[in-house]
């Protein structure tokens, strides 16, 4: 590609990266470098968290064309088992197992249980409205959202839950001692990066790396790839396409699912609204990355995460919600296919 | 199953099946029953219509006390309004518009910043409504002009953003105090058109009642002109109505903008009725009634928002704390109602209804059997029903986290339902029926509010599947 060339196409985006990034040297001039590497860390987990979320967005978009506003909730609802397993072995106050078989206990059911309501909400209010017209199941979808929230409100209440990850199996929880989950592994400059933070950061790009293979070396991977480039053609060779969406949402949905428990495990905090606003920062990720793609996800996420924590951390908690929605509509204003994807041909 | 597929599957071999266009195709087959009443309707001059409703409308402050007229009466016709505006981005010219709120919200803050003490500007009502208006309509055009270049359900998204963006930005933003942050602004002048009060809620019932009425007939005549007709095109085909020469982008941002100025106009009618803004009232909750009103009513129809509008804040009445009694009555008469709509032939229905009466006698007797607390609660509120209501449904004196269960359990077992046919599905309904009202008199009806949103959310849904053109709308409508 030569110089010129790109230039052309993507003078706009560029002419923004170097102002973003000259602000932010600015920014690490006169605060220094710690407060830099403390947002670092808390935009790249977030990041990742979004990364996460992005991908299920980004498939099912790409095999249906269907905004799934309800995956931000399958992500709300995750979060909550995770919450469940965790409070059934007993919680931090007094754990029944090593902290490490019951983290690989919660993944396991958060990612099957959030895996399978993807399943039924695409069985139930979308499959129906396959061939409707195309405003069918958008608000289809904004319903089955607004009602899992709300069933979320009955069932779980208002108040705030939390993991209490910093104490769980943690040898004496009165003396404030961290559990292993808080435990430093090293720490960039002064700051400390916990156990809980890999484990978000280093969990969801084997996720994504798990995705990548899966999408490009299987069988059913292909048949995603076939149906997601042309559903009826596909369903002409002889691919169950009903079968490959129902898979679709079942590994978007637990994808969604994981990032819930990963949100839980650093951020702690979990309530029943938490699904929307992190729903549209994993939309804003999809776009900003290029919708369909994977690496464009990843890339998304963690630009998201980034342009969030340093706008809270740099400018003000007040602007870092607004900022992350500036992204997104200028990037589709600017650049619709987003940074990875392609363009795409409007099929009539 | 069985059997009872099988006349369906060979009704299905008749009917063209080209691809994506069975939906279409068959269309008149699902609509066939209503078309009598449809067609009886339509014979009924639109004159006459508007006549009749505001011969029913005019004189409801005679009837409601103020507290109801303003919660109520008021509500209502501003929901209709909205649910107008709403009806011509979505409806007319096909543009999923998510961010329709934030032009109501920008109506009323313009409002609250005009005529208030926040800035000791006390701007005179005929001057700030027509600004207002027009700075609605700017905003929507500019937030139209994307549309030009958005395809399809990106627009969604961005107006979406756009709604969210602007409830950060009122709520948290607060720039230079401009907004008032989470507080809101308070105190706001009431309407005062050339030194003419309007300051009562009677006063702003029929004030409101005027300009919908006013925007009711504009619509109409738009809806009937060149403009109409084109905008009905561009929804119902956008590419063959640009090969027809119909400038597809410039109706795109009329309806729109037309759209948002409504909005805002009813949202200065709210902001001085209410006497406050807060960025909470302008969040996601009243896209969705006024989704729900739209949908409910038919995307595209003006009747259909006006019986919409009328349905959705009649639920509101309903489910209210204050009054369960009511709330409950009304539940067990939508379920009776609804099922001998539904089930044919009558018998069937009979059958449910008796089946599930006899069911519950039968599970509360083996419930109260097997233990003593069981069925010792009592239900909310004294009364006949209500003692009628504890001898039927089964309701625990503890009831712990059984309702809970329940009704997750109901929400599997009416998806089960609705894949049955035939008798499995005349069977299955009943332990269903019986497990709704367990919930209702367990959980729901302590929550009304939030029962409300569950609700909605499930109207949403269950609408697009199995009536996606509302009560009153006919034409299907495409984004493309």
């Amino acid at each position: 590609m030569n110089a010129t060339g790109f230039l052309r196409r993507n003078g706009a985006l560029t002419l923004v990266g170097l102002v973003v990034l000259a602000l932010l040297a600015r920014e690490v001039r006169d605060k220094g470098w710690d407060v830099f590497w403390q947002l670092f860390v808390g935009g790249v987990t977030l990041g990742s968290v979004y990364a996460l979320i992005a991908l299920g967005y980004s498939m099912v978009y790409g095999i249906l064309k269907l905004l799934n506003f309800a995956h931000g909730d399958v992500y709300m609802i995750g979060a909550f088992i995770g919450y469940g397993v965790i409070t059934a072995f007993g919680g931090a106050a007094g754990l029944s197992i090593s902290v490490w078989l019951l983290l690989g206990v919660v993944f396991l059911v958060a990612m099957v249980g959030s895996g399978f309501l993807g399943v039924i909400i695409e069985r139930f209010a979308y499959r129906p409205l396959r061939e409707a017209p195309r405003i069918a199941p958008l608000i289809s979808a904004l319903g089955v959202s607004f009602f899992i929230q709300n069933s979320a409100l009955l069932l779980f209440g208002a108040s705030f839950r939390s993991y209490d990850s910093y104490n769980l199996g943690s040898e004496d929880p009165g003396l404030g001692l961290p559990g292993p989950l808080f435990t430093t592994v090293f720490s960039l400059k002064t700051v400390p990066v916990s156990v809980a933070t890999l484990i978000v950061v280093v969990g969801g790009l084997l996720l994504m790396i798990a995705l990548t293979q899966f999408v490009g070396r299987t069988a059913l991977g292909k048949a995603m790839r076939a149906t997601a480039y042309d559903r009826e053609a596909a369903a002409m060779m002889g691919i169950d396409t009903d079968r490959v969406i129902a898979s679709t949402f079942f590994i978007g949905s637990a994808l969604a699912g994981a990032a819930g428990v990963m949100f839980g495990l650093v951020f702690s905090q979990i309530f029943h609204f938490m699904g929307f606003l992190a729903g549209l920062k994993g939309f804003t990720a999809a776009v900003v990355g290029g919708i369909g793609s994977i690496p464009g996800a990843m890339v998304g996420g963690l630009l998201v995460g980034l342009a969030e924590t340093f706008a809270a951390g740099y400018l003000s908690g007040n602007w870092a919600n607004l900022i992350v929605f500036a992204m997104l509509i200028v990037v589709m204003l600017v650049r619709p296919t987003g940074l990875f994807g392609k363009q795409a041909i409007q099929k009539v | 199953m069985g059997h009872s597929d099988l006349p369906e599957a060979a009704e299905r071999l008749d009917t063209p099946a080209i691809g994506r266009d069975e939906w279409v195709a068959t269309h008149e087959q699902r609509t066939e029953g209503e078309r009598r009443v449809a067609r009886l309707y339509r014979r009924v001059p639109p004159s006459l219509r508007i006549g009749v409703l505001a011969l029913l409308t005019i004189p409801i402050p005679f009837v409601l006390s103020t507290g109801d007229l303003y919660n109520f009466g008021l509500f209502a016709v501003l929901y209709a309004l909205l649910a107008l505006g709403l009806n011509v981005t979505v409806g007319l010219a096909g543009l999923l518009d998510l961010g329709y709120i934030a032009f109501f919200g920008f109506g009323a803050y313009a409002y609250a910043i005009m005529a208030s003490p926040h800035y000791g500007w006390h701007v005179q009502s005929e001057i700030a409504i027509p600004i207002v208006i027009g700075s609605s309509a700017l905003l929507g055009l500019l937030l139209g002009l994307p549309s030009r270049r958005l395809l399809g359900d990106y627009l969604a998204i961005v107006t979406l953003f756009f709604g969210q963006a602007f409830v950060f930005f009122t709520g948290t933003t607060n720039p230079r105090g401009l907004t008032g942050g989470a507080n809101g602004i308070p105190d706001l002048d009431p309407l005062n058109f050339f030194g003419i009060h309007i300051a009562t809620y009677r006063a702003f019932y029929w004030f409101s009642l005027g300009v919908f009425f006013l925007v009711l007939a504009g619509l109409w005549s738009v809806l009937r002109s060149r403009t109409g007709r084109a905008w009905q095109a561009l929804r119902e085909d956008p590419l063959a109505a640009e090969l027809m020469g119909t400038p597809v982008n410039r109706l795109k941002l009329l309806a729109f903008s037309i759209g948002a100025s409504i909005a805002g106009l009813t949202g200065c009618i709210y902001a001085a009725s209410a006497g406050s803004v807060a960025s909470g009232s302008f969040d996601v909750p009243l896209l969705i009634t006024i989704y729900a009103i739209v949908i409910l009513g038919g995307i595209g129809s003006l009747t259909g928002v006006i019986v919409g509008a009328f349905v959705i804040t009649v639920s509101y009445e309903i489910l209210r704390p204050e009054t369960p009694g009511t709330a409950r009555v009304l539940f067990y008469l939508a379920i009776i109602v609804g099922v001998i709509a539904w089930a044919r032939p009558y018998w069937r229905a009979a059958t449910i209804l008796g089946g599930t009466l006899v069911f519950g006698f039968v599970v509360h007797a083996i419930a109260g059997a097997v233990s003593d607390t069981a069925t010792a609660g009592s239900a909310i509120e004294a009364g006949r029903l209500a003692g009628a209501i504890e001898s039927w449904v089964v309701i625990p004196a503890d009831p712990g986290r059984w309702p809970e269960y329940a009704y997750v359990a109901l929400i599997a077992a009416a998806l089960v339902v609705s894949q049955l046919r035939g008798w499995w599905r005349t069977i299955a309904l009943i332990p269903t029926l019986y497990l709704a009202a367990f919930v209702w008199e367990n959980l729901l009806i302590d929550q009304p509010s939030v029962t409300r949103l569950i609700l909605f959310g499930a109207l949403l849904m269950t609408l697009m599947i199995v009536r996606p053109q509302g009560l009153f709308g006919t034409s299907r409508v495409e984004i493309v």
